[in-house]
């Protein structure tokens, strides 16, 4: 079953070819890493994905939805989490996340929010308002936001990018298990190798718009002659391919 | 019953927030009342020392300011409300979630209303405590006064927030005038006959004009003016409509340009 099929993407701005006739699959139960520097089309790629931009040609389909005609029912089985985007700062974390529960329609409120704010280790912080947090704090209460529904399909820009090692590591491993209790599929857009080399089963490199490589992280490594994917990306980066 | 949680949802979200933060649920009150006593002084000075007129008499000036009130605090109610979605970044999450921007704009709307309600109530008091002047004076027919503002005031609303979609964060200081430019032709304190002959045909564009003939005729006692309120119903089902079909061709503009990516900026 695919969570995520894109056909022959293309958006075209005025003067812009952002994203240049890309396809590829995301199966339920896997993690695509997207990867490449910046302006290589990921954010645009992702909010495509997400119904927020409208593809100049191509077609997506996320959990079996059509997003040009139907995105609805799918944006209700996805979910988001990007450092870029903010939650409201009066509200407390609890409140934030009850607003996002009522959005998602997700049953049992209460339990749900407990049970994150046990998984993100949200206890203290619960009462809080989201704009006295860290950082971090900020980092890992977005991730609880996009697990509220219990997505089938979660779509992380950076999700790691502001936490210390420790908790991007816990986080990580928090990731790991929702895909392997859920079955979710999660498309993770990251610039973190080490994180995408443990995360990820394939990985789609992106220059320019268009897809220049593919492949699961160790076989790549292998292609390239390289030890990681670290020294894969600046491999490809300096040789002119992303 | 999901569409009516979403609904709720954002309602909580709005709720959440004023229950937080006492600057902003001052705004609400501020300028209604500061008009009010304003206002309500310079119609009890020029009654008292020049003679009155009988429509000032009759708390023409003071019913016009309550009134015009409703429609501005209703439009800044759902600017305001989008806005502050703009001011903390959270556009980009709502708009991925299964919230449809009419649900968006639905509870935005609820949340106009409340704020007008709660911010005229000082006004409306103080109309009454200082000035004697009971704006439900004519009856439940004032209502219809109300609604009808109200709505104006939604829609003038939907077209700012339209504006916003095509200019994003930069076109803010719409928000707080558009409206206000709008007053020399909504007639609020003088006929339409007392504008010139060329900009008379605006003015009865608008559903404001037709609102605050009826309000006086009402307040001097001359009873309902049905015309006058249907021209106005009319109306404003007409500029909604328009506002409505304007606001998703700009929503659908902004998701091909990709604007809801970058509204805050």
């Amino acid at each position: 079953m695919q969570a995520i099929s894109v056909q022959n993407l293309i958006k075209r701005y005025a003067h812009t070819l952002a994203v240049d006739d890309i396809s590829f699959t995301l199966e339920r139960g896997q993690v695509l890493g997207l990867l490449g520097g910046n302006g290589a089309g990921k954010t645009t790629t992702i909010a495509m994905l997400l119904g927020l931009l409208v593809p100049t040609s191509g077609s997506i389909t996320v959990l079996g939805h059509d997003m040009a005609r139907d995105r609805f029912p799918a944006l209700a089985r996805m979910n988001f989490s990007s450092p870029y985007i903010a939650l409201p700062a009066r509200l407390t974390v609890y409140e934030n996340l009850a607003v996002y529960g009522h959005l998602y329609n997700v049953p049992d409120l209460k339990r749900r929010i407990a049970a994150l704010a046990e998984q993100f280790n949200l206890g203290t912080l619960l009462q809080r308002p989201a704009g006295e947090l860290s950082a971090g704090q900020k980092t890992r209460v977005a991730l609880a936001k996009s697990l509220i529904n219990q997505p089938e399909l979660l779509l992380l820009d950076e999700p790691t990018a502001s936490l210390d090692p420790d908790t991007g590591d816990y986080v990580r491993g928090v990731l790991e298990e929702y895909r392997r209790t859920q079955g979710a599929a999660i498309l993770l857009a990251s610039h973190n190798m080490a994180e995408v080399e443990r995360l990820c089963d394939n990985v789609l490199m992106l220059k320019a718009g268009r897809i220049v490589d593919r492949g699961p992280p160790a076989e790549l490594i292998a292609r390239y002659g390289r030890e990681d994917m670290e020294q894969v990306f600046l491999d490809i980066a300096r040789n002119g391919e992303l | 019953m999901q569409s009516l949680r979403r609904i709720w949802g954002m309602l909580y979200r709005h709720l959440a927030m004023y229950r937080r933060s006492w600057p902003r649920l001052a705004e609400i009150a501020y300028w209604p009342t500061l008009n009010m006593l304003i206002w309500g002084f310079t119609s009890t000075y020029i009654a008292t020392a020049h003679g009155a007129p009988r429509a000032v008499a009759a708390g023409g000036l003071i019913g016009g300011v309550l009134l015009w009130e409703i429609m501005l605090r209703g439009q800044l109610g759902v600017t305001i409300g989008f806005l502050e979605e703009i001011w903390s970044r959270n556009l980009g999450h709502l708009f991925v979630s299964p919230l449809r921007p009419g649900e968006l704009l639905g509870a935005l709307v609820i949340v106009s209303a409340v704020r007008t309600l709660l911010g005229l109530l000082p006004a409306t008091i103080i109309a009454y405590l200082l000035y004697s002047y009971d704006i439900f004076a004519p009856g439940p027919v004032m209502l219809l006064f109300f609604l009808n503002l109200l709505i104006m005031g939604w829609w003038v609303a939907l077209g700012i927030v339209s504006l916003l979609f095509r200019y994003g964060a930069g076109a803010e200081a719409l928000a707080w005038t558009i409206a206000f430019g709008v007053t020399p032709l909504a007639c609020v304190y003088y006929p339409i006959t007392a504008l010139p002959v060329w900009l008379q045909p605006f003015a009865q564009a608008l559903p404001a004009a037709h609102i605050f003939e009826g309000l006086r005729g009402a307040l001097l006692g001359h009873g309902m003016d049905w015309r006058q309120f249907t021209l106005a119903t009319g109306l404003n089902a007409f500029w909604a409509a328009l506002s409505i079909a304007i606001f998703a061709g700009e929503f659908r503009r902004a998701r091909i340009r990709g604007a809801l990516l970058a509204i805050g900026e």
